[in-house]
């Protein structure tokens, strides 16, 4: 029967490509103006799964929470080999702290069913705190082993793993079930298959087949639009081209626990970086300049 | 979660491996100091392991009002759940108002097991922390004396101050290298208390094989002066220029996150948020544009130079010294003058390769 993977994925701004153009007037970032991505260390995450699936049988199911627009990661999901694709989206869902979110991923993660190893990235470029990862297999009630990098054996109820803790390196082995954060040392993502991306990219979840059909048949009523929304839907399930789609109330989630009023942690204040300026002294690239420089240097002592 | 809770104490986890801590709860001492006198409160270092003891005296020589001491032999060697079990029962039992965790492989194991647990708020990664008050939005009051958690946030393109006013304990990871310790001062006086361990089987999952630790090849933190390349280098050949400057001032060779993941140079190398937080007395940073998570690291440093193509770089923001050029030009004429002594000399006489040594022998790296 093999084992049952559950994969937490997240899209996230590209934090590497900031611009001036991201930036708003009041110098707080533009997340629209910004491009999303597969947050890096969670296609090695999916890797892992995939690997545990090929090597040892199961099956691979892929978890995001997020607008709409997540599904992109969803359907680059099923290009790389994920059997199963989930969009938790609720507007009640943001704002979510780390708290918050483990709390809403560990209801997720419970409906999906049986699950013998869960695995994310170690932490997302948006916010490292790489806390989700731990906080999820709490909530779970599971060890976790994070920093993993290396796979060794899956052996019955037992699973054997390198963790890279920067120091160092670990050999540990864990009854399942149990949570692995991986790292973006770990084995190489696999990339998309041809022949699955031109099946996948077809795959859809409720709403954005309800977004689509908004706008292609502006005028249409509402009945219309939803007949029209139940027929495209029932095709794409024929198809098994269908994201699943879950609100907080069909993961059974309690509100006390989600979004703004689940999260302990508010901000106090966001700075941009503005940098002042202390105001450094220029520096022509001739010799004579950097000569000069360097003469400074020496006279103060800061070398030589 | 515990209530709010004025009266507690500031806690500091007492990271330790092998029965010999690190520098970070030490520096959290430093800290934890300073909050907990703001406070008017004790400051707190809680102590887990086997045959741990020892260490009590140098928590409290770096700070320590107190030591909470759980000893028992299977928390010889770290796992975050039967960890996590013995600090929520203390922290159940004491109510400490803060908890403070160094932003280690380890710290960022536990500490989040540990929130969640709790049902608190956790911030990662920070780099200052402040007592402050929070005003709430139309006149809903105020909250007074909370734990203000500065991190830099988004790729480091914003600082955000966090904060946690009903579910504590307010808790934080702070990185490692970014608070200043205290002297020790082995006058100091301290309680040590000896607290239960209850564990049963379930919380300790993990089994370790094999456990290996690697000295790191490349030592940041003491070397007095560290050339940084960046994405801007542009290759690995030209990274080459880098070492050459550095050979030539007996510094270290340091990179960015960018460079790192670019392959320029090894990751023992990178300075920043998710490296190494370096205080050289002078940084030199070729083709560094300079992300907050990279000044994070950096903007310590005694004396800084920029050397960058884009005269609109933020690194220039925390320079002292900026050269807008290409590292191609700019690197060969620094090592020129260098080697010249700082003097404008093309025709270097022999006598002044004895320079290069003189140079070389201030650092350590």
């Amino acid at each position: 029967m093999g084992y049952s993977c559950v994969v937490l994925v997240k899209q996230v701004p590209d934090t590497k490509r900031i611009t001036g153009q991201a930036m708003n007037d009041d110098g707080t970032v533009n997340r629209a103006a910004l491009p999303t991505i597969f947050n890096p260390e969670d296609l090695y995450a999916l890797e892992m799964a995939l690997d545990i699936r090929d090597r040892f049988g199961g099956t691979v199911a892929v978890v995001t929470m997020g607008p709409p627009a997540a599904c992109e990661v969803l359907r680059e999901s099923f290009y790389r080999g994920a059997d199963r694709c989930v969009l938790i989206t609720d507007r009640k869902a943001a704002a979510s702290d780390t708290l918050a979110t483990s709390y809403i991923l560990s209801c997720a993660v419970r409906k999906i069913g049986r699950s013998d190893v869960v695995l994310c990235g170690r932490q997302a470029i948006d916010g490292d705190t790489a806390q989700v990862g731990p906080q999820l297999a709490e909530k779970l009630g599971i060890p976790q082993i994070t920093c993993v990098q290396e796979l060794h054996v899956l052996n019955g109820q037992t699973i054997r793993v390198t963790r890279n803790i920067g120091n160092g390196f670990e050999l540990v082995e864990c009854r399942l079930p149990v949570l692995l954060t991986v790292l973006d040392g770990a084995p190489m993502p696999r990339p998309s298959a041809g022949r699955r991306m031109m099946k996948y990219k077809k795959a859809r979840a409720r709403v954005e087949v309800e977004m689509d059909l908004a706008a292609r048949m502006p005028d249409a009523d509402q009945a219309t639009r939803s007949a029209q929304v139940q027929t495209q839907m029932a095709v794409l399930a024929e198809k098994n081209l269908q994201i699943e789609q879950w609100t907080l109330a069909d993961i059974g989630a309690d509100l006390t626990w989600c979004g703004r009023e689940g999260s302990p942690t508010k901000v106090h204040r966001i700075q941009s970086i503005v940098l002042t300026g202390k105001g450094h002294k220029s520096v022509q690239a001739t010799d004579e300049a950097v000569a000069g420089m360097v003469e400074e240097l020496i006279t103060d002592h800061t070398i030589g | 979660m515990i209530e709010v809770n004025r009266q507690g104490e500031v806690w500091v986890f007492a990271e330790q491996e092998a029965a010999a801590l690190s520098e970070v709860p030490l520096e959290l001492l430093g800290k934890g100091r300073e909050l907990a006198d703001k406070l008017g409160v004790k400051l707190a270092a809680v102590l887990l392991g086997d045959g741990v003891k020892d260490l009590a005296s140098k928590l409290i020589a770096y700070g320590a009002d107190k030591v909470y001491l759980a000893e028992e032999p299977r928390l010889g060697y770290y796992q975050a759940n039967g960890y996590a079990k013995v600090l929520c029962d203390l922290i159940h039992a004491h109510k400490p108002q803060i908890c403070l965790f160094g932003a280690t492989p380890i710290g960022r194991d536990l500490a989040p097991r540990i929130a969640s647990a709790m049902k608190c708020g956790l911030t990662a990664d920070c780099t200052d922390l402040q007592i402050g008050d929070h005003e709430l939005p139309a006149g809903q009051g105020k909250h007074e004396n909370l734990l203000l958690q500065i991190r830099p946030a988004f790729g480091g393109n914003i600082i955000a101050t966090i904060i946690n006013y009903d579910r504590w304990p307010q808790m934080a990871t702070v990185r490692e290298g970014v608070m200043p310790m205290l002297q020790a001062d082995a006058t100091r006086k301290g309680d040590v208390i000896d607290c239960d361990v209850n564990l049963n089987g379930t919380e300790l999952p993990l089994k370790i094989i094999e456990s290996r630790r690697t000295q790191k090849k490349v030592n940041l933190k003491s070397a007095r002066v560290i050339v940084s390349g960046g994405a801007g280098v542009g290759s690995r050949e030209n990274f080459k220029l880098c070492w050459d400057l550095a050979n030539c001032l007996g510094a270290a060779v340091a990179g960015s996150r960018a460079a790192v993941d670019l392959g320029y140079i090894d990751r023992d190398h990178q300075v920043g948020q998710t490296g190494t937080t370096v205080r050289p007395a002078l940084y030199i940073a070729v083709g560094i544009s300079g992300a907050v998570q990279h000044r994070a690291g950096m903007a310590e440093s005694a004396k800084i130079v920029a050397i960058n193509t884009d005269k609109d770089a933020p690194i220039f923001g925390v320079a002292h010294y900026g050269i807008v050029g290409d590292l191609n030009v700019v690197i060969p004429k620094l090592i020129k003058a260098i080697r010249a002594g700082g003097r404008i000399d093309s025709n270097l006489p022999t006598a002044e390769s004895g320079r290069k040594t003189k140079l070389g022998a201030g650092s350590n790296a």
